[in-house]
This record gives structure tokens, C-alpha cells and sequence, in this order.
């Protein structure tokens, strides 16, 4: 896609006992971020963001737009679980994709 | 080569003889890097849920791209993801590319049409992009000029570069033919 190969960023988590992890997962949910990558065609992607998460073409289409000009988007967001599905679907379809907490 | 949008979400595909030969040695290539690894855990229990017990990222610049960390942040949590989906993901992207090889012994040669139903149109889809996010991590494609760059002549790189191209095309005409029916 576009000219843009960037290594996901750090992300400074605090340290917290596992309690406090697990209060604030509910609180704070989690996303699938989808990165650019040079391979994977604009139309795939589009047909992808359609195909697994039932987005109209509208939303897939501005969704794969900011991917391929910002580098990255994230394209859902649940808890923890859901998303751990949505990046093994996302890595199953060749798509590069992360999950991260929201901050 | 050609491919048209058929009823029921299915796709009509055509090649030429010399077309059908290529892909299949490339995606008997594929098959032979990411199928699945014999070694299952000791663990009776993980074996059964077909958990492998590695959960090193992969050496191979290609197998980092088709199986990439689920977590960019965290180094414990993306090792357990790995352990938990890369089996798996092997197996389904297997199955993929063993559906594609399927079809392409179903060509009977000269003019013949293959229909695909939507099943193994999908099949099809994510094999060819498999197979492109390989042969572009060995073709250093990282930036859209490495992508639309042509190779010389003696390029020992040109085979595979022209491949690349060429399965650009494809994937991009079967998208387009399955693309209609999902407004």
C-alpha cells in the first residue's frame, strides 16, 4: 500500500498487581489496530474490514483509507477475548495487526 | 488469464496451461513453509488441543510477516498468543493453499473453465495474498516504488519478481470479481 513500513510503537503500560489489571480491563477496552504494509492491495483490505466485521463499504473503505495514509487504524474494539479473536482473524487473512489497551 | 463473478457468490476462473504450472509450484512452495509443525507438546492435553509448545517468533523474516505478534507492547503476551493461534493459523492457511491446489488439478487443460464456489473462492483469496506477503518479504518489498519496480534481465530476482506481479493481478481481478456482493 503505501510508502510506509513502521514498526508498531512502544507503549508504556504501569506496572499493576493483576487485580488492578483485571478492574481495569472492563473500564478500559481493547482494540485491534490494523497496520500499513507495501503487499497487501487497497481493494483486499477494503474487502476484509466487509467481509469479517460487516462494515459497509463506506466505513471499509475509510477505515483501509487511514491505514494507507497514517500508517495504522484501529478498526474494533472490545474486551480483551474479542480481540484476540478479531487479530487472529485479522493474521488469518494476512492482514498485520496488533491489540492494544485503550489509554 | 480471467476470472468472472458466477451465482452464488462463486467466481469462474481461467488460465493458460503454462499459468496453472507456475502457481502450483508456488504454492507447493508455500505449503512447504508454513505447514504445520509435527512437534506437539508433550503434554497430552496440549496435544489434544493441537497447542504447539513454541512460542518463539519465528527466524524467518516471511513467517514473522504471515504469523506477526498479536501484542506490540508486550513480550509475555505476545509469546502466549503465538502459542495459542500460530498452530492453528498454520493449519487454516494450509488448508487454504491445499484447496488451491485441489482446484488446479481439476483444470483439464487447453480452454477449460474452473467455477469456484464462494467456500473455495475465500480459499483462494487468502492463499494468493499469502503467497504475495512471502514472495515480497524475500523481494525486500518494503515501500509502494519496491512494489511497481520492474527487475532487469539478469536479475537473478526476476522470476520471482514477475511472479509477484503476476499474482498482484490475479488477486486484484478475484477480489474484484467477489467485491459485488458484499456492498
Amino acid at each position: 500500500m503505501a510508502p510506509v513500513s513502521m514498526a508498531p510503537p512502544e507503549v508504556d503500560r504501569p506496572d499493576t498487581d493483576r487485580l488492578t489489571d483485571a478492574l481495569v480491563d472492563t473500564e478500559r477496552p481493547w482494540m485491534t489496530m490494523v497496520w500499513n504494509d507495501p503487499v497487501n492491495l487497497m481493494t483486499y483490505v477494503t474487502f476484509v474490514f466487509q467481509d469479517y466485521f460487516g462494515y459497509d463499504v463506506d466505513k471499509a473503505t475509510r477505515l483501509m483509507m487511514q491505514v494507507h495514509e497514517e500508517g495504522r487504524s484501529v478498526v474494533s474494539n472490545g474486551t480483551r477475548e474479542e480481540m484476540e479473536r478479531d487479530v487472529t482473524a485479522m493474521h488469518g487473512y494476512g492482514l498485520w495487526a496488533t491489540m492494544l489497551q485503550d489509554k | 488469464m480471467n476470472i468472472e463473478p458466477a451465482p452464488d457468490d462463486g467466481v469462474v476462473l481461467e488460465f493458460e496451461d503454462e499459468e496453472i504450472d507456475v502457481l502450483r509450484s508456488w504454492v507447493e512452495q508455500l505449503l512447504g513453509l508454513i505447514a504445520p509443525s509435527r512437534e506437539i507438546s508433550d503434554d497430552p492435553l496440549a496435544a489434544l488441543v493441537g497447542l504447539e509448545t513454541t512460542r518463539d517468533r519465528p527466524d524467518d523474516p516471511a513467517l514473522q510477516r504471515l504469523f506477526p505478534d498479536g501484542y506490540s507492547d508486550d513480550e509475555a503476551a505476545a509469546a502466549d498468543f503465538r502459542r495459542y493461534t500460530e498452530h492453528d493459523l498454520r493449519r487454516t492457511k494450509s488448508e487454504k493453499a491445499a484447496v488451491v491446489l485441489n482446484s488446479l488439478d481439476g483444470f483439464t487443460g487447453g480452454d477449460a473453465l474452473l467455477a469456484l464456489d464462494a467456500d473455495q473462492a475465500r480459499a483462494w483469496l487468502g492463499c494468493l495474498n499469502d503467497l504475495r506477503l512471502v514472495l515480497g518479504t524475500r523481494l525486500d518489498i518494503t515501500d509502494e516504488a519496491d512494489a511497481d519496480a520492474w527487475p532487469e534481465d539478469d536479475d537473478p530476482r526476476a522470476a520471482a519478481t514477475f511472479a509477484y506481479h503476476w499474482l498482484t493481478y490475479v488477486q486484484g481481478t478475484l477480489v474484484e470479481a467477489m467485491t459485488p456482493r458484499h456492498p
